[in-house]
């Protein structure tokens, strides 16, 4: 469904700064696909993510989703097939704002906006409905600011957000990576309760060896702007962390894995 | 002075709060919905004036019609500093100042000179009070009722504007201007594009400030190039009054309100100090440090630790 074709990613170029962050990607998804992704700091996971939300454009290569090219189609006009969250909590939600008013406009995700209101009653039952579903609670407090939420609710209230319209890809930028560790396994399964329930196509990234062995039908790993592995199925189930850095330390030529990488 | 002369002044400065009080509400759409501080209001109020004025003055417009005029005016220079912040990429603090100073020369064409008298002219202000008894015949001073008349015709509009915006900010479109002020990136997430929405704040922010400019040109019977000079700091003046006396309110109805009280309470500030005797030339200065140490309220509260998490 996602192809991504001989990618390359170059910033600030011709300057000092100048920095190639990848080089020659290709990825390409199934429908259903469950995908983690690892990799250590700086490898271009997250530039990856960026190119397929529209966020940053790449210099060289092609993406299309389901057939259609969306290499340069503007972040606003491919969110319709999208959902996202980010690895900070402030950055999916409007703070200002009331839970209520931030999912009618995820409600409203990719559809032309006109001048009805911006909130009905009836999907005011709906979101109840779905907030339940998060068990924090939230579904008696529709009209509080977001600003006022924890982080980790205000995560789950991202991921419901980002799926609350279905999306053909979800894209999770180490989203729970901000979350104290109870909260952050509460909205995984969460997260991979939603994706089951709505048989979601997704990827997410992650710096967790374990999770990202215990998640998704598919594991990647990423180094230096490229995938150097990609396993599923059976073989990805019987991983082991050990074999994860295994890995790493063989392609990045021994270097050990860093820090967070081993944090799991 | 006799109390009826300190109550007589009191009027006169709350009447001249309501005509202000729209350009405090356009100051507020772009500085606290649209997270953007837009300097072009300067120069769409004096805009507004100068079109209002001349298109009475020189062309014997009729005076409603003209701040319809003054209203597009405003618009259009909306959008070109949301044009030139958004397309262009210009800071959005040097995209105003862009703006305003274009609209210097442009007003001085507009009048073809300084400033404009309204002086004989029919203005909606003396058009209402035409239909109205003369001041003699209801026992008060001419300038009584002048006054009277201009509250009521400034508290007519307000109520407009007020509706008007309530409305529009409960609609799609509304909250996604209220969501790209507080978060651009949540809002292109969801599908829409936010250089629009700045562009169309900025042009709603600025329409109304032509009409303010338009409406205190004809309320003061002048409209000078220089008008505009210090319209953001007073809007601001505004706003911050209203939110530290009515920092309570909720509802959005309610906070426009507030800032409504704020521009009478700012202009009833200025009425008291020019009475005990401060010069007319000190009151921008006064003003700026009015609203700096009120922006400044939430850093020395932080600095005091006693910052909790903003709701709003
Ligand atoms: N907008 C940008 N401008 C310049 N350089 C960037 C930009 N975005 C990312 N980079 C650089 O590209 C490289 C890859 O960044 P990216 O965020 O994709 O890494 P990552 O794999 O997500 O790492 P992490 O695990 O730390 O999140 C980094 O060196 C980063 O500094
Ligand atoms: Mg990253």
């Amino acid at each position: 469904m996602l192809k991504m074709t001989n990618i390359y990613k170059t910033f600030n170029p011709d300057t000092v700064n100048e920095k190639q962050v990848l080089k020659g990607l290709n990825l390409e998804l199934e429908d259903g696909d469950f995908v983690s992704v690892i990799g250590g700091n700086g490898a271009g996971k997250s530039t990856m993510l960026n190119m397929i939300a529209g966020v940053h454009y790449p210099d060289l290569g092609s993406i299309t989703l389901d057939g259609e090219d969306i290499t340069k189609l503007p972040e606003h006009g491919r969110a319709k097939y999208l959902g996202r969250v980010f690895q900070d909590p402030m950055m999916g939600t409007a703070a200002n704002m009331e839970i209520e008013e931030n999912l009618a406009l995820a409600y409203r995700r990719g559809q032309k906006r006109g001048l009805s209101w911006g909130i009905t009653k009836e999907e005011k039952e709906l979101y109840v409905e779905n907030l339940k579903m998060l068990d924090l609670g939230l579904e008696s407090r529709l009209s509080s600011k977001v600003g006022l939420l924890s982080g980790g609710q205000r995560q789950a209230l991202t991921l419901l957000m980002a799926t609350l319209k279905q999306p053909k890809l979800l894209l999770l930028d180490e989203h729970t990576a901000a979350l104290d560790p109870k909260t952050a396994s509460k909205v995984l399964e969460l997260s991979e309760q939603i994706i089951n329930a709505n048989s979601l196509t997704a990827l997410m990234v992650t710096h967790n060896m374990k999770n990202a062995i215990q998640y998704g039908n598919r594991l990647i790993m990423m180094y230096e702007g490229r995938i150097i592995y990609d396993v599923s199925g059976e073989t990805k189930k019987s991983l082991h962390v050990s074999d994860l850095l295994e890995k790493f330390e063989k392609a990045s030529g021994g270097e050990f894995a860093n820090d967070r990488m081993i944090l799991s | 002075m006799s109390i009826m002369g300190i109550v007589m002044a009191i009027f006169g400065a709350a009447s001249q709060g309501l005509t202000w009080a729209i350009l405090a509400l356009g100051v507020y759409l772009t500085f606290r919905i649209l997270n953007f501080a837009d300097m072009s209001c300067e120069g769409s109020f004096a805009l507004g004036g100068s079109i209002s004025a001349v298109l009475m003055v020189n062309h014997q417009w009729n005076p409603f019609i003209t701040l319809l005029i003054a209203i597009l005016a405003g618009m259009a220079a909306g959008f070109v500093t949301g044009f030139l912040h958004t397309k262009l990429k210009i800071p959005a603090i040097l995209s105003g100042i862009l703006t305003m100073i274009g609209l210097y020369s442009i007003n001085l064409r507009v009048m073809g000179q300084a400033n404009t008298s309204l002086i004989g002219q029919n203005t909606i202000i003396s058009i209402f009070k035409g239909l109205l008894p003369e001041a003699k015949a209801l026992g008060i001073k001419d300038s009584t009722l002048q006054t009277w008349v201009t509250m009521g015709v400034g508290l007519v509009c307000i109520l407009g504007v007020i509706a008007i915006l309530y409305w529009f900010f409960g609609t799609e479109i509304g909250c996604c201007i209220r969501a790209t002020g507080n978060n651009e990136n949540m809002v292109r997430a969801q599908g829409v594009n936010t250089d629009k929405m700045k562009i169309l704040g900025l042009i709603l922010s600025n329409g109304l400030i032509a009409l303010a400019g338009a409406l205190v040109t004809q309320s003061q019977g002048y409209a000078d190039v220089s008008m505009g000079v210090g319209a953001i700091v007073i809007g601001l003046a505004s706003i911050v009054i209203g939110e530290v006396i009515l920092h309570k309110v909720k509802n959005f109805a309610a906070k426009l309100m507030s800032i409504v009280i704020g521009s009478i309470i700012y202009r009833i500030i200025i009425a008291i100090v020019l009475q005990i005797g401060m010069d007319t030339n000190d009151l921008k200065l006064l003003t700026a440090v009015v609203v700096a140490l009120a922006l400044s309220v939430p850093v020395l509260k932080k600095k005091k630790g006693t910052l909790r998490r903003e709701g709003n």
